[in-house]
């Protein structure tokens, strides 16, 4: 009964999770169009824009792309599945990496100097963002004494919400987060936007029901890291929720007013202020002591 | 209409390719993207990867030098796919028809489907040629369905008809004449 429960909100989750990030990636597009004083399409251009991707002419470079597009999404489905059934963070996270490594890789089997340098750019995002996201679940352990979600959230129910011992790790999060939404001072690997430098960089070589699906993928991963989120309000899942609109509002302003930077930039200020941060809350935690 | 039709006329991606015009045509294309014309809301955005794109805008003549360029991004564009001609040299070759480098208007290289006359078109005229392209997406994937069975999916096999790109190699095989005398016994 109990397996049979969790295959069904399983399977919920992955019907819903990617009809809720085409959502939310709808509203930014009209929120960032309002910011720009323009009309903007609809809350659901999105989700045309996938069911025409996968309408047009199937082209590939070779047969491997859709190998690695494919496991891609398994892998961010299975993150996301695990973040729901209250699996191990540590193996979430794992998971996840390997999730955005399948689309590296896919992205470097093809001859396209654009798309290798995207995908360069992209193992240097996953340089900048992975040590903070290892910080932040080894600081919940600190704190819980496990790495499983079940626990963290019912620590939370019992002592209140985690963002209080982990404040500095929540702000580097949010900063990470930035990186993993592909918002605008780090999108140098893909952009949301029409153009950049790089004709499209990661995703050049990648048409049609390729491009939908590795679209799909990125909003599951939306999703998961809002999810992350609301993990540091355990205790109420409707504050989690509100701070989680709140911080993904935070990313579009930010989006809209600042300029792409370089990949030096970025490895530097993600290292001292991101990294800084997380490593101050963690030693402050262990000098706090009592913990662990 | 299905669902598969309906959202190709719902998100038409464009391509813009500077054939060789004088910027008037392009400042016109890009106009349609600023807040006062606003094209996104009819779900059309400029996008810089010929393998993302619908609609191929071209602005200006095809010369001799960059026609390869633009058949090699035709042929890029996965099916279904339109092509706009911009502007008075789009269309046929404009003041630049007589030049000694030139080939003329876009559909001397690639098969052109709408085109915007004007020097240069407004913004309104280029939408417009959008909105009659989207008319002959429709077409084009009516007929590829014949071809794929009525299968919204397409078999793999499917290719679109290639337009040939002259070969680079077989130029330089060419001999190469030294003499400044076309008249000079060789
Ligand atoms: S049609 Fe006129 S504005 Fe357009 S490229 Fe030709 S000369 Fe320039």
């Amino acid at each position: 009964m109990d397996l049979l429960l969790k295959i069904l909100i399983g399977l919920l989750t992955v019907i819903i999770a990617p009809i809720l990030g085409g959502l939310i990636a709808g509203l930014d597009r009209v929120i960032t169009a309002r910011f720009q004083s323009r009309q903007g399409p609809g809350v659901f251009q999105p989700f045309w824009d996938v069911i025409k991707l996968f309408g047009k002419e199937r082209f590939a470079v070779n047969g491997f792309q859709i190998l690695y597009v494919l496991v891609s999404l398994a892998f961010a489905i299975g993150a996301l599945l695990m973040l729901i059934l209250m699996q191990d963070i540590l193996m979430l996270i794992f998971v996840l990496a390997f999730s955005t490594v399948s689309l590296i890789v896919g992205a470097m089997c093809v001859r396209s100097p654009y798309s290798k340098i995207g995908a360069m750019r992209e193992i240097i995002q996953i340089m900048a963002y992975e040590p903070v996201i290892i910080l932040m679940a080894i600081g919940m352990y600190m704190i819980t004494g496990s790495f499983s979600i079940e626990s963290i959230i019912n620590y939370q129910v019992a002592n209140g919400p985690l963002f209080f011992q982990l404040p500095l790790v929540f702000i580097s999060f949010i900063f990470i987060l930035t990186i993993k939404l592909r918002k605008s001072p780090f999108d140098f690997s893909m952009s949301h936007h029409g153009h950049q430098e790089l004709i499209k960089g990661l995703t050049t070589e990648f048409s049609g029901m390729q491009l939908a699906l590795i679209e799909i993928t990125h909003w599951i991963e939306n999703v998961l890291y809002l999810g992350l989120i609301i993990m540091f309000f355990g205790n109420n899942i409707y504050i989690g929720l509100a701070v989680a609109a709140f911080c993904y509002f935070l990313e579009i302003i930010i989006d809209n007013i600042s300029a792409r930077t370089t990949w030096p930039w970025m490895l530097k200020i993600s290292y001292s202020f991101g990294l800084g941060l997380a490593l101050t809350n963690i030693i402050w935690l262990y000098l706090k002591g009592g913990i662990m | 209409m299905g669902l598969f039709d309906k959202a190709a006329q719902k998100s038409p991606w464009i391509i813009h390719f500077d054939c060789n015009s004088c910027n008037g045509c392009d400042i016109e294309i890009l106009a349609c993207l600023t807040p006062l014309y606003d094209v996104e809301r009819f779900g059309v955005i400029n996008v810089g990867n010929p393998k993302h794109a619908d609609i191929l805008i071209v602005s200006g003549a095809v010369n001799q030098k960059n026609q390869r360029v633009l058949k090699n991004i035709y042929n890029e564009i996965p099916e279904p796919k339109a092509v706009i001609a911009i502007g008075a040299c789009g269309c046929t070759g404009g003041i630049f028809r007589e030049c000694y480098n030139v080939m003329g208007g876009i559909d001397t290289v690639i098969p052109v489907d709408v085109y915007v006359p004007g020097c240069s078109p407004k913004p309104e005229a280029i939408i417009d040629g959008v909105v009659k392209a989207l008319g002959k997406l429709e077409e084009k994937r009516k007929k590829m369905k014949e071809k794929g069975e009525e299968n919204p999916f397409l078999p793999e096999e499917f290719t679109s008809e290639l337009v040939e790109i002259p070969s680079l190699t077989s130029e330089t095989k060419e001999p190469v004449s030294v003499s400044h005398n076309p008249e000079e016994p060789k």
